[in-house]
């Protein structure tokens, strides 16, 4: 029997450490019990006008049912000239992992700024959505769990929105809601911005309907309707609340706001 | 008797088995911190007119066993900021030796010299908050994390109150008043009663802050099963850092618990 077996043994006590046999390894490699991604929950929204772009997002961060802290800025200028960004013309949006959210808001930063260093402009938001869709991909096998959205003014002078997915899909848009409340605030924004089901009154039954014209919305009107979708997703969802942060990008640059949520 | 130095220590064949040697293999792939293993509890911390105050209880737990009963978890870096961790103790040695180096570097730098000039080092609160968030998400990059949760307390470059965290993951942010572990469900409802905000926290004088920090560890103590009423706390302002690492309980009643019904050896 083994158990009184004074040799050393190939499945027993051996001479050192590295001479333990191979064959007693698991089968495969084993579980690794660390997950490197949570969800701080909040959520952002962006809206692109005829001459202008408005993105938001709530401030409070969260994990679990905990609120971490009540003011947590999830939208940032991008590329300015200084790391004020008082010169800047590009407006970021992340939200999901906040710390992969941070990462990338940084890299993306210093790119543009490294653009604007060597070519002596700053990049165009064409140029600048584009570069942010490789750097997502560029990590597909270990994503930035972001869902990013990036706003500014095109060639045109006319509002711009690209909306991301973590892994770099992307496309331009009008309008895009991201983060926690996206299910909630997007619905509200096809309505009230691209006016889906809505129809003259009256213009028939059925086929016959007619869809109400499409117009630009005005800044102010855009302004209300950001503030009414966040105080909606508020009311029915947790993880979003506090502050909400309004950032207007015009030709005449940046404007910031910050307007109260509720904290409950 | 099994003469041979590797069988000593070892849990014997014949009564427990034949020893899994999976655990000692040098191949395969590499192991890393996959849970936390000797752990501290809740650190809290709430900023005030003219500084940040930091808490933390002197144990540290091996699971359920109160295993190190003189454990300071409380950290001064250059004198002018304070470093509280929750978690793992072995990570939070090794920051602590991290730390030590940057420290020694940082006075090289430079820090010496303008020490002479009532100036205290070159890295602030702040940054010394960038600097472990870097740390840690690095870490959660490579799937090697440091399993803690630590507070940065200290003054930001403009002098104000700075109050931060990180975390595993590398999550970083800042609040008038933070709590890890059960002290953010336990302690941080009584701190964001006295600052809930930053315009609350400025108006806070240091003896009402230290009031609140001293109680919410009294609650701690009465809750968190992993807890001590022996405890560390520090104050930091432009002065610098007041710490004291063997701080007791005071005024504990009990009586409430003699009203608690419906659970333990307790059965009407």
């Amino acid at each position: 029997m083994a158990m009184f077996s004074q040799n050393p043994l190939m499945n027993g006590p051996n001479y050192s450490f590295s001479d333990a046999p191979k064959t007693s390894a698991p089968e495969g490699s084993r579980e690794h019990r660390f997950d490197p991604y949570t969800d701080n929950g909040g959520s952002t929204l962006a809206i692109a006008g005829a001459d202008f772009a408005i993105m938001a997002g709530d401030t409070r961060l969260t994990s679990g049912y905990s609120i971490n802290s009540r003011h947590h800025p999830k939208v940032f200028k991008i590329g300015g000239t200084t790391a004020d960004q008082h010169d800047a013309t590009i407006v970021l949006s992340v939200v999901g992992f906040a710390a992969d959210g941070e990462a990338l808001k940084e890299r993306l930063d210093s790119i543009c700024k490294m653009y604007r260093y060597r070519h002596g402009k700053p990049m165009s938001v064409k140029a600048c959505a584009q570069r942010l869709s490789t750097i997502l991909y560029q990590k597909r096998f270990f994503p930035y769990y972001a869902y990013a959205i990036l706003g500014g003014l095109d060639e045109a002078g006319k509002g711009a929105v690209y909306s991301y997915d973590p892994v770099g899909s992307y496309e331009r848009e009008q309008c895009r809601a991201g983060g926690a409340a996206a299910s909630l605030i997007m619905p509200f924004l096809d309505n009230q911005v691209n006016f889906k089901n809505q129809y003259v009154p009256g213009s028939g039954e059925g086929h016959a309907l007619q869809e109400r014209e499409r117009r630009p919305l005005s800044r102010n009107e855009v302004e209300i309707l950001v503030k009414d979708a966040f105080d909606g997703a508020v009311e029915r969802h947790i993880e979003v609340g506090d502050g909400l942060q309004m950032m207007v990008i015009t030709s005449n640059g940046v404007e910031e706001i910050l307007l109260p949520l509720k904290k409950d | 008797m099994d003469h041979r130095p590797q069988a000593w220590g070892r849990p014997r064949d014949d009564v427990y088995g034949a020893y899994d040697y999976s655990y000692l293999q040098s191949g395969g792939p590499k192991q890393m911190t996959q849970s936390p293993v000797v752990t501290g509890t809740s650190v809290i911390g709430i900023k005030f007119k003219d500084g940040v105050i930091l808490a933390a209880d002197n144990l540290a737990s091996y699971g359920s066993l109160a295993r190190f009963t003189d454990v300071k978890r409380l950290r001064v870096f250059l004198g002018t900021s304070v470093v509280g961790f929750g978690g793992d103790v072995s990570d939070m040695q090794y920051l602590d030796r991290h730390l030590n180096e940057l420290a020694i570097d940082e006075s090289y730098e430079g820090g010496g010299a303008q020490e002479e000039h009532g100036e205290k080092g070159k890295l602030n609160a702040a940054n010394l908050h960038t600097y472990l968030h870097k740390l840690m998400y690095r870490r959660r990059n490579d799937f090697d994390p440091l399993w803690n949760q630590v507070l940065v307390a200290g003054l930001d470059a403009a002098g104000k109150p700075h109050l931060s965290s990180v975390d595993l993951r590398g999550t970083a942010f800042t609040s008038p008043s933070l709590a890890t572990g059960f002290g953010a469900a336990l302690a941080q409802p009584i701190m964001r009663k006295y600052a809930a905000t930053e315009e609350d926290a400025a108006r806070l004088t240091r003896d009402q802050a230290v009031k609140v920090v001293q109680d919410c560890m009294k609650v701690l103590y009465y809750r968190d099963a992993r807890s001590l009423d022996k405890y560390s706390i520090a104050v930091v302002t432009k002065d610098g850092v007041e710490l004291k690492e063997d701080e007791q309980l005071e005024k504990q009643s009990w009586a409430f618990a003699e009203q608690i019904r419906g659970y333990g050896t307790q059965t009407v």
